[in-house]
C-alpha cells in the first residue's frame, strides 16, 4: 500500500467536498449541471473514504492515517489528523449520507440551487473535519465551521418558521461551544500545545499545573458544548424546531451526523482527557440520558407531526449513546458507537421518507394521511423496513447497538439497564403506531389516492440505506472489529477503577 | 553654536528625513491635491484628485517598506522607526488606500464635489502614521491633533444632511475636550518624571518609587486616548457620530485612527511601563465589551449597529493590554490589523448600499440582499462572520490571541466576560445575516453595479480578512518579534 496515499487520504476525503463547492461557485446557474456535479463530487468522496476501512489495521490501537504538519507556529497549532475505529466509521457515515442528501434534494430544492449545494458540500467538509481533527484547535475550527452552513440551510431552505429555528440553532450551539473554547484555551495556556495526544499524555502524567482544581470545570465546559449538540435532556429544545423547519437534506445531516459530533466529542474528549471527572460525574449524566430516552419517547408518542416525531425519537436514541458512553464498559461503548452509526443510517432514511411524502402533500401531519399502503406500496415497504430497523428488530441495525448499550449499562448498574430497556419498548410503540396511522386502514383523504409511488431517483436514495441497515444487523462484526480496539484504548484509564470495583 | 558638531545637532540629517518619509509623501500629495483642486474643472476633477490621493497612499506604503530598512531614532529622539511603527504605518496606509477607493463611488453618488476631501484623508493618515512612530508625548499630541482635526471635518462632509453636521460638531466638541485631558496627562507626567520622552519616562518609573502624580497622569492620558478609541465609559459619542458621518469616513475613522491610538497606548502602557495599568484596563475593557454589545442588540440602523460593535471590539482589544507584554503586544497588533480589514470592508459595502443621501441604512433595507446581489451579500457575510469571530476569518484568530494572552496572564475573569460577550455579539451580527438571506427581497430598492474602485477595495479587505484567518502565522510572528525587540 502506497504510503503517500495513506498519508494524504484524510486530507483528500476532508477537502474534496470543499474543493467541489469552490468549483460550484464558478458554475453557471444551470440547475441540472449543478446537481449532477454535486452528486459526482459527493460520490467520489464516498468512494475515496472507503479506502479508510479497507486499509484500516484492525488490531492496532493507535490513530491511523495520521498527518501532522505545522500549520501556525505561534500559537503552536498543527494540522494533525488521524482516525481510530470510532471516528473512521463516522467519517464514512458522513460521506455515505451526503450523496443521498444530494439525490433527495434533486427536485425539492428548486430555488437558489447553486447556493444549496455549495452549503451542503461545505458542511460535509466541516463535519468530516470534526471527526478527523486531532488538534484541539483544528477540532474547534471545524466544530464552529459546521454551524454556518447548517444554519443557512435551515434558514434559507426551511419551512415557515425557518428563521426562528435557524437563529435558535445557531445561538444555542454557539453559546455552548464558547465554553469549550475557553477550556481549550486554558489547556493551551497550561500545556503549550493543542495536540490531543500530547495533552492527554501531559494530563495522564500529572504535568499540568493546577489541573486538579480546574479539571471539574474543564470537564463541564466540554460537556456542555457536547450536550447541547447531542442533545442531552435539558438542552434539547432547539432540536425539534431545527428538524421540523429544516429541508430534508438538512434534517438528514443534522440527525445523521451533526448530533454525533456531540457524542463523539464526549467519547474523545470528555473520556479521553478527563477520565476521573467522567467517572465521578457519570451518575447524573446517565440519569439525564435515561430521562432523555424516556422523555424523548413519550413526547414522540403524542406528536401529530411526523417530522417532529422523528426528531424526538432522535433525542431518545441519542440517550442510548450517552448511556453507553458513560457506562465505561466495553459493551456499552461498542454499542454506543454502533447506535451512532445505525441511527445515522435509519433516521437519515426516515427523514428522507418523510421528505418524500412532504414533496407530494406539503404536510407532515400524520392525520392528513392514512391507508397510504394502497397507493404507494413500494414506499410503504421501504418505510416499514426502516421503521423496523429503527425499532430494533433483531437482524437489523438498531438491535445490535441498543442491545450492547443495555448490557453495558446493566453491568454498570442494573437499574440503568432496566430503565433504558423501556426505551426500546417505547420506540416500538410510537414508531409502529405512527406507521399504522399513516399506512393502514382506509384512505381517509381522497387526495392521497392519487399519490405517486417512489420514483427511480428516490429509490436510488433509499436502497443504500436499506441494504446497509440489513448488513449492519447481520454482520455487525464488520464494524465492531474496528471499533473494539479504539474503545479498549479509551477505556484503558478506567481499568484501574474497574479493577477496584471488582476487588470490592 | 558655531562649530560643525553643534550644527549637525540642530540641522536634521538625511537619516532624519528617512524616518518620516511616509509622512512626507502623504503631506506632499495632500498639498498637491489641495492646490490642484481650485485649478481644475469641478465636474471632472474628482476622479483625478482621487487617483492622486490613491497614488499618495500607495506611495506612503512604498515609503514605509523603504523606511523599514533603516530603523532607528530621528529628529532628536522624537520619532523612532522600528518594526512596531512600520507595522502601523503599513496598516494606516493600506486602510487609507482602501477608503479612497471606496470614496470614488460614494462621492459621485452623493454629488459631493470637493477635492479637499481627499486631501483631508491624506492629512489624517499623516497624523495617524506619525502617532505610531512618535516616542515623545508632545509630538504624539501634535500627531493626534492632526489626525483628529482632519476626521472632525471629514465627519461633516455630507453638508446637505443635518445629521452629518451634528455628527461633526459633536465629534469636534467632545474630541477636543478629550485631547485636553490627554494634554493635561502629559503635563502631569512631565511633572512626575521630568521628561516627555517615553523612554526616559519608562526608565524613571522603573528605577525609583512611582510618584502619585504619575498615576494621575496615566489616568488622564488614558481618558483622552480612551475617547479616541471609543472605549466605555468614553463611548457615548460613537453611535451618533458614526450614524451621521459619511460611510467611507466611518470606515476610515473606525479603523485607522483607532489603530494609531492603540499604537500610542501600547507605547505608553508597555514601553513607558505605565503604573496601575492592569486594573484600569480591566475595568474599561469589561465595560466596553458589555456596553457595546448590549447597545448593539437593539439597533436597527446598520451604521449605529456597527458603531456599538466597534465599542465592543475596542473592549476585546483592550483585554490584550491587560496581559503580559510578550503576548499582549502581538495580540493587540494582530487584532488592530484584522479589525481594520473586516470593518473597513463592512463599511465599504454599507456605503455602496446606502445610495444617494445614505437613505438605505436600516436593517430593512438589507432584506433579501442575498437574492438580489449574492456576491455583495456573501462579502458582507464574511466580514460579519469575522466580526463574530468564526474560524477561517481574521476576527477569529484576533479574539483567540487576545483571550489566550489574557489567560496566560491569569485574567480568567476578564476572559469569561469576553467569551460571554462574544456569544451575545453573535446575535446581532447574525440578525443582519438573517435579514439578508432569509427575508423576501425588496425589489423597490435600487442596487447599482459595483464599480471597479469599490470592487478592488472589497477584494483587498476580503483577501486580508481571509488571509489573516487561514495563515495568521506571518503577521503574528512579525508582531511577536516586535514585542521581543521591546523587551530587550
Amino acid at each position: 500500500m502506497s504510503n503517500a496515499l495513506d498519508n494524504s487520504m484524510l486530507t483528500l476525503v476532508t477537502f474534496i467536498p470543499l474543493a467541489g463547492a469552490l468549483l460550484l461557485v464558478l458554475f453557471p446557474r444551470r440547475d441540472r449541471d449543478i446537481r449532477l456535479f454535486a452528486l459526482v463530487v459527493s460520490l467520489l468522496d464516498f468512494v475515496l473514504s472507503l479506502h479508510l476501512p479497507v486499509h484500516f489495521q484492525r488490531g492496532q490501537t493507535a490513530f491511523q492515517y495520521e498527518v501532522n504538519n505545522l500549520w501556525i507556529s505561534n500559537p503552536n497549532i498543527h494540522y494533525h489528523m488521524g482516525v481510530d475505529g470510532v471516528s473512521m466509521w463516522l467519517v464514512v457515515l458522513t460521506t455515505f449520507l451526503t450523496p443521498l442528501c444530494v439525490l433527495i434534494s434533486w427536485k425539492s430544492i428548486h430555488e437558489r440551487v447553486k447556493e444549496f449545494f455549495i452549503l451542503l458540500l461545505v458542511l460535509q467538509t466541516a463535519l468530516i473535519g470534526v471527526f478527523v481533527a486531532l488538534d484541539l484547535f483544528l477540532f474547534y475550527f471545524f466544530w464552529e465551521a459546521t454551524l454556518i452552513p447548517m444554519a443557512l440551510l435551515i434558514g434559507i431552505y426551511g419551512h415557515e418558521r425557518r428563521v426562528y429555528a435557524a437563529v435558535k440553532f445557531f445561538l444555542y450551539t454557539m453559546v455552548a461551544s464558547m465554553f469549550m473554547l475557553a477550556a481549550i484555551l486554558w489547556l493551551y495556556a497550561k500545556t503549550g500545545t493543542f495536540d490531543f495526544v500530547s495533552i492527554q499524555t501531559a494530563i495522564g502524567n500529572g504535568q499540568v499545573q493546577n489541573f486538579a482544581g480546574a479539571a471539574p470545570w474543564l470537564f463541564l465546559a466540554f460537556f456542555i458544548a457536547f450536550a447541547v449538540k447531542v442533545p442531552v435532556f435539558p438542552f434539547h429544545t432547539w432540536l425539534p424546531d431545527a428538524h421540523v423547519e429544516a429541508p430534508t437534506a438538512g434534517s438528514v445531516l443534522l440527525a445523521g451526523v451533526l448530533l454525533k459530533m456531540g457524542t463523539y466529542g464526549m467519547f474523545r474528549f470528555n473520556l479521553g482527557l478527563f477520565p476521573e471527572q467522567s467517572r465521578s460525574n457519570a451518575w447524573w449524566i446517565m440519569v439525564l440520558a435515561l430521562i432523555g430516552i424516556v422523555y424523548g419517547a413519550l413526547v414522540a408518542m403524542v406528536q401529530p407531526n411526523m417530522k417532529k416525531l422523528i426528531a424526538y425519537s432522535s433525542i431518545s436514541h441519542l440517550g442510548f449513546v450517552v448511556l453507553g458512553i458513560f457506562s465505561f464498559t466495553q459493551a456499552g461503548l461498542d454499542g454506543a458507537t454502533f447506535v451512532m452509526l445505525a441511527h445515522g443510517v435509519s433516521t437519515g432514511a426516515l427523514f428522507m421518507l418523510a421528505g418524500i411524502l412532504f414533496e407530494r402533500r406539503h404536510t407532515y401531519e400524520i392525520a392528513e394521511f392514512g391507508g397510504l399502503a394502497t397507493p404507494m406500496p413500494v414506499y410503504s415497504t421501504f418505510f416499514l423496513f426502516i421503521v423496523l430497523a429503527s425499532v430494533g428488530l433483531p437482524l437489523l441495525n438498531g438491535f445490535i447497538g441498543e442491545f450492547l448499550v443495555l448490557s453495558g449499562a446493566f453491568r454498570d448498574r442494573a437499574v440503568y439497564g432496566v430503565l433504558g430497556a423501556t426505551g426500546v419498548i417505547w420506540s416500538a410503540c410510537y414508531l409502529l403506531w405512527m406507521y399504522q396511522r399513516v399506512f393502514f386502514g382506509k384512505v381517509t383523504h381522497d387526495i392521497n389516492l392519487s399519490l405517486r409511488d417512489l420514483s427511480g431517483r428516490e429509490q436510488a436514495a433509499l436502497w443504500p440505506t436499506a441494504v446497509v441497515a440489513l448488513v449492519m444487523g447481520v454482520a455487525p462484526l464488520l464494524w465492531l472489529n474496528a471499533i473494539d480496539p479504539a474503545v479498549q484504548t479509551a477505556l484503558a484509564p478506567f481499568a484501574q477503577f474497574a479493577s477496584k470495583m471488582v476487588g470490592r | 553654536m558655531n562649530n560643525a558638531t553643534d550644527l549637525a545637532q540642530v540641522i536634521p540629517q538625511a537619516a532624519d528625513y528617512v524616518r518620516i518619509l511616509p509622512e512626507i509623501v502623504l503631506a506632499i500629495f495632500g498639498m498637491i491635491v489641495m492646490v490642484l483642486d481650485p485649478l481644475m474643472d469641478e465636474r471632472r476633477s474628482q476622479q483625478t484628485l482621487g487617483a492622486l490621493a490613491l497614488v499618495g497612499s500607495l506611495g506612503a506604503l512604498i515609503a514605509t517598506l523603504f523606511q523599514s530598512q533603516y530603523p532607528g531614532l530621528g529628529f532628536w529622539n522624537m520619532v523612532r522607526v522600528d518594526s512596531f511603527s512600520v507595522f502601523f504605518h503599513f496598516l494606516v496606509a493600506a486602510v487609507t488606500a482602501v477608503v479612497i477607493l471606496t470614496s470614488y463611488e460614494y462621492m459621485a453618488v452623493q454629488g459631493i464635489r470637493a477635492g479637499e476631501y481627499y486631501a483631508l484623508v491624506l492629512f489624517g493618515a499623516l497624523g495617524m502614521s506619525l502617532m505610531s512612530s512618535a516616542v515623545e508625548l508632545v509630538l504624539i499630541f501634535i500627531a493626534l491633533e492632526i489626525s483628529s482635526i482632519s476626521t472632525y471635518i471629514l465627519a461633516g462632509f455630507r453638508r446637505r444632511a443635518a445629521i452629518s453636521s451634528e455628527s461633526s460638531v459633536k465629534y469636534f466638541l467632545l474630541g477636543s475636550f478629550a485631547t485636553a485631558f490627554f494634554l493635561y496627562g502629559v503635563a502631569l507626567m512631565f511633572g512626575a518624571t521630568g521628561s516627555t520622552s517615553i523612554t526616559v519616562i519608562g526608565n524613571a518609573l522603573r528605577s525609583g518609587p512611582i510618584p502619585v502624580l504619575a498615576f494621575v497622569g496615566v489616568a488622564l492620558m488614558f481618558v483622552g486616548l480612551g475617547f479616541k478609541v471609543a472605549a466605555a465609559p468614553f463611548h457615548i459619542w460613537t453611535p451618533d457620530v458614526y450614524e451621521g458621518a459619511p460611510s467611507p469616513v466611518v470606515g476610515f475613522m473606525s479603523t485607522a485612527p483607532k489603530a494609531a491610538v492603540f499604537a500610542v497606548l501600547l507605547r505608553i502602557m508597555f514601553e513607558a511601563d505605565a503604573p496601575g495599568r492592569v486594573w484600569l484596563i480591566w475595568i474599561v475593557a469589561a465595560l466596553s465589551m458589555t456596553l457595546g454589545n448590549l447597545g448593539a442588540l437593539v439597533q436597527d440602523n446598520v451604521k449605529r449597529l456597527l458603531a456599538y460593535s466597534s465599542i465592543a471590539h475596542a473592549g476585546y482589544l483592550l483585554v490584550a493590554f491587560a496581559a503580559l507584554p510578550n503576548n499582549g503586544i502581538p495580540a493587540a497588533m494582530f487584532y488592530t490589523a484584522s479589525y481594520a480589514a473586516m470593518n473597513v470592508g463592512a463599511f465599504a459595502v454599507i456605503s455602496h448600499i446606502g445610495g444617494e443621501g445614505e437613505r438605505y441604512v436600516t436593517l430593512e433595507d438589507y432584506e433579501g440582499l442575498g437574492r438580489r446581489s449574492p456576491l455583495l451579500a456573501a462579502t458582507l457575510t464574511i466580514f460579519l462572520l469575522s466580526l463574530i469571530g468564526i474560524p477561517i476569518t481574521g476576527g477569529f484568530f484576533a479574539k483567540f490571541y487576545v483571550f489566550s494572552a489574557a489567560l496566560q496572564a491569569n485574567l480568567v475573569g476578564l476572559v469569561i466576560i469576553g467569551v460571554l460577550n462574544s456569544a451575545v455579539a453573535s446575535y446581532y451580527y447574525l440578525r443582519l445575516i438573517v435579514v439578508m438571506y432569509m427575508r423576501e427581497a425588496r425589489e423597490d430598492l435600487p442596487l447599482p453595479r459595483i464599480p471597479l474602485g469599490l470592487g478592488t477595495a472589497l477584494a483587498v479587505s476580503l483577501a486580508a480578512t481571509i488571509y489573516l484567518g487561514v495563515l495568521p502565522g506571518r503577521v503574528l510572528d512579525y508582531a511577536a518579534r516586535t514585542a521581543a525587540e521591546w523587551a530587550r
